[in-house]
């Protein structure tokens, strides 16, 4: 059988960087069952033996004050790990010995990794190892994590102590506690579905602790009141001797027990020096600086995340003449594949699903991918050098006024806060900072009302149709109604949905450190992989669904193909006289309007070719100038190829009216009257389910029916300009109900990953939707009465 | 006098917590303990949350969690 090792330690004593150090790239992620707390398992080989290690989460006690306490003290004695590796942080000795007394307590082979003993030798600290090894009862291994130093030592510890199966000593409390913990004990012990796989006396010291779990479990016990009986009476006697609560008094039993062992282990130089981090703190978390420093920090996330993924820095030439972005590249790759499927495979409902469904969903997935990558190498880098915690300590005050808190700024800005684009998914994702359960549910629930890049493209036709004179005025109005619907949603969402009093601040402000490499790339890429193997399975599902539905049930397609037969007669008639009649006969037609469309792309029969060339030719010129001299010839194939348009257009808005998807939003129709919503826009924004750039091209083809484009071929934001039943008022509540509504999937991929629960995945899509028609509705009422 | 009531530089020594089990027992976990010493380092922009320094290491708190510790100055 392999053996188990279970690494555990305070956040931010280098325990990851030591787990990552031990196992390098041989990583597994995995949740514990029923919570969201994500562990990491890896696997290495010590001197010829596979062992398997495990990441416990980052705890600075073993209380039941979160879920990352309970699923490590529940890990470590139900799932019994062949031993223990705490890492304890040299430069922050006492208060990391205070979480050793209580694996101590646990009654578990252990073994301390004495860590940053570099740091704590700038600090003007020199530990002894063999002091503490002898105090503790454990081994103790001097590490440096980040340089990798300690380890062979370490892994060699470590199997000693699994050959040799060495427990720790007991953990000697103060005199009051050692004087009433036996009886206790016993009495315990009486109970053994009490304590389960715990040790008795931990479950007596727990019990002095209030511990919320075992307190529980207390009461369901049949005879409750014997040992509730008891244990009143311990904790008299204790009141009386030390004139403290029982809880407090075990708390300064083992701080009693830390400090006095890290007192005489550590040797301090004369002058203990003043830390880097203070005079970094000094000025980063300056009253006046502090701000400031954050807004450029913020600034920077943005511009590096966008910029990385969608700014144009990978050379697509050997001769660096030609530049494409991460995102660009994906697309130009999908575009491909789905033109690949498009050119080989004819039957069209397959080729429907394969291009439009099954490849453009996962190809917009992984447009994505870029993003949340930058994104949370970004924060990683932000988390490691500890700069995170200094965001929440200068923001908290603003954004606890919502029900909010300081990280979730960032989970914001990502999302769009900054007015400028953004991406509501690797917002969502960004929330994992939060430790707090009920600040990060709301945050993820207010962070899709931020304007989000794919949404700009509807907000820039709209404001060119309608408001293009104050075009800067109205994205500004734009960028505040978000904010101020996030912060007020969020507001009523802790009061009423998210409930329960404010989770504690009482957070430690790290010791700053240059992040490792390693340790980042490793973070993010086992972060973005995540996010692909969760979000790509339910995103295909639902985007063949939605496909279904705009596609199905398809219209018969020969009174589309009638009218272009129709249209390709009369330019065989008007053109039969001319010497590019040729041209336009039977098959050789479809390469002509190829060829129309790009130039240069038929390599047929060199004759025809050269006078198809010459034939496009003259079609430039006539469009470049519609009075210069042509023949009668490129006139006609212009009007055909605009007669054709007109047929196939028309066809595909029938097509989208006769669906499902159009179905649909005509019978919302009398609802979305109130909002003033015709069926168009319905289809187009029951499409913007998928993805909100969808919005802009589905509304394209719903308002192509019926018009004349003949002669004027016009863009979508000159047709609603010109169209009588659109005014203002409309385009206003449309911009409003298009910020507000539905997340678009893969954000509710993201929010279901994050929450774990499709709960609030169903939960996020109904209210934002119910609120955006509220909205609408309200303001396009109280609107009509003045416009 | 409280946490909440010192200024940025004093020293200080808790003398009890006043808060309620799971805040309580934060504070206690985190080494906010009776006796132990603290230096309040600053105020964040609005006056809150407060950056204290307690057991070697910097700890945040809001004012609302600082008006629960009692403290006493250290002459």
């Amino acid at each position: 059988m392999m053996f188990r090792i279970a690494v555990a330690g305070n956040p931010n004593s280098g325990k990851t960087c030591l787990f990552n150090q031990m196992t390098g790239s041989n990583q597994r992620v995995g949740n514990y069952p029923g919570v969201t707390v994500e562990f990491i398992k890896g696997y290495a080989d010590f001197s010829e033996e596979k062992v398997e290690i495990i990441d416990l989460p980052g705890t600075y006690s073993l209380t039941a004050y979160s879920q990352e306490e309970i699923v490590a003290r529940d890990f470590i004695v139900n799932e019994r790990p062949d031993v223990i590796v705490n890492v304890v942080d040299a430069s922050n000795l006492e208060r990391n010995l205070y979480l050793t007394t209580q694996l101590l307590e646990l009654h578990v082979p252990i073994i301390i990794a004495l860590n940053m003993v570099d740091v704590a030798e700038k600090k003007g600290h020199t530990i002894d190892a063999d002091k503490l090894s002898a105090i503790l009862g454990i081994p103790v291994i001097p590490t440096v994590a980040s340089r990798g130093k300690g380890l062979d030592k370490l892994e060699a510890a470590c199997l000693q102590i699994i050959k040799n199966k060495t427990l720790p000593k007991a953990v000697t409390y103060s005199h009051e506690l050692q004087h009433v913990l036996p009886e206790l004990t016993e009495a315990v012990c009486r109970y053994p579905e009490l304590c389960g796989n715990f040790p008795p006396r931990w479950a007596a010291v727990k019990l002095l602790e209030d511990d919320e779990v075992l307190l529980a479990k207390m009461k369901e016990l049949e005879s409750a009141s014997v040992l509730e009986k008891e244990l009143q009476a311990a904790k008299a006697l204790i009141h009386a001797h030390s004139n403290e609560d029982s809880a407090t008094a075990v708390v300064e039993a083992r701080y009693g027990f830390a400090s006095g062992a890290a007192k005489e282990v550590t040797h301090m130089s004369e002058v203990s020096k003043r830390m880097l981090t203070d005079h970094i703190d000094r000025i980063v978390c300056n009253r006046i600086l502090g701000p400031v420093i954050l807004c450029a920090v913020v600034y920077i996330l943005f511009e590096f995340v966008f910029g990385c993924a969608e700014g144009n820095w990978i050379p697509t030439s050997f001769t660096f003449d030609s530049f494409s972005s991460p995102v660009g590249l994906l697309e130009t790759f999908f575009e491909w594949l789905s033109s690949l499927v498009n050119t080989n495979i004819a039957t069209p409902w397959l080729q429907s699903l394969l291009s439009d469904g099954i490849i453009g969903s996962v190809g917009s997935v992984m447009g994505f991918v870029p993003l949340i990558f930058f994104m949370f190498l970004f924060i990683a880098i932000l988390e490691d050098s500890g700069y995170i915690a200094r965001v929440a300590f200068i923001m908290d005050r603003v954004l606890r006024v919502f029900g909010l808190q300081g990280k979730s700024i960032l989970a914001m800005i990502v999302s769009g806060g900054l007015g400028a684009g953004g991406c509501a998914v690797p917002g969502v994702m960004a929330t994992r900072t939060l430790r707090e359960e009920k600040d990060r549910l709301v945050t993820i629930l207010v962070a899709p009302f931020m304007n989000c890049g794919a949404k700009m493209p509807v907000y820039a036709m709209l404001i060119a149709a309608f408001f293009a004179k104050s075009r800067g005025l109205m994205m500004f109005a734009l960028w505040l109604i978000s904010w101020a619907l996030a912060l007020c949603c969020a507001f009523f969402l802790r009061k009423f949905v998210v409930k329960g009093e404010q989770t504690p601040f009482v957070m430690e402000l790290p010791v700053y450190h240059v992040p490792t490499i390693k340790g980042i790339l490793m973070d993010t890429w086992h972060r973005t992989y995540m996010f692909i193997k969760k979000a790509a399975t339910i995103i295909l599902a639902i985007s063949v669904i939605m496909w279904a539905l705009m596609y199905y049930p398809r219209l018969d397609t020969a009174p589309m193909t009638k009218g272009i037969a129709a249209a390709a007669e009369n330019l065989r008639q008007k053109t039969a006289a001319t010497p590019y009649a040729v041209l336009f006969a039977g098959d050789e037609l479809d390469k002509t309007i190829e060829e129309a469309d790009n130039p240069g792309s038929i390599q047929s029969q060199e004759q025809l070719h050269k006078q198809r060339k010459a034939f496009v030719k003259q079609l430039e010129l006539y469009k470049a100038d519609e009075n210069s001299k042509v023949p009668e010839a490129v006139v006609a194939f212009e009007r055909f190829t605009k007669q054709k348009d007109v047929v196939v257009n028309n066809f595909a808005e029938q097509q989208l009216l006769h669906s499902f998807a159009g179905r649909l939003g005509k019978i919302l129709t009398p609802l979305s009257e109130f909002a003033g919503f015709s069926w168009r826009e319905n289809i187009a924004l029951i499409g913007g389910f998928a993805a909100k750039e969808v919005v802009l091209g589905t509304m394209g083809t719903a308002y192509a029916l019926g018009r004349d484009t003949v002669d004027k071929p016009e863009p979508l934001s000159k047709i609603i300009q010109h169209d009588p039943s659109w005014n203002k008022l409309r385009a206003f509540v449309f911009l409003i109900f298009i910020m507000a509504y539905a997340p678009c999937i893969v954000t509710l991929a993201a929010i279901k990953k994050e929450t774990g629960k499709w709960r609030w995945a169903l939960f996020s899509t109904a209210y934002s939707t119910t609120l955006a028609f509220i909205l609408a509705t309200i303001i396009y009422q109280i609107g009509l009465l003045f416009y | 006098m409280t946490l909440s009531d010192t200024k940025e530089g004093d020293v200080v020594k808790v003398v009890k917590i006043k808060a309620s089990s799971a805040i309580r027992q934060r504070m206690l976990d985190m080494g906010i303990i009776p006796s132990s010493e603290i230096k309040v380092e600053r105020y964040a922009p609005l006056r809150d949350p407060i950056q204290i320094k307690i057991k070697g290491y910097s700890l945040a708190l809001r004012v609302s969690e600082g008006n629960m510790v009692e403290v006493e100055p250290l002459a």
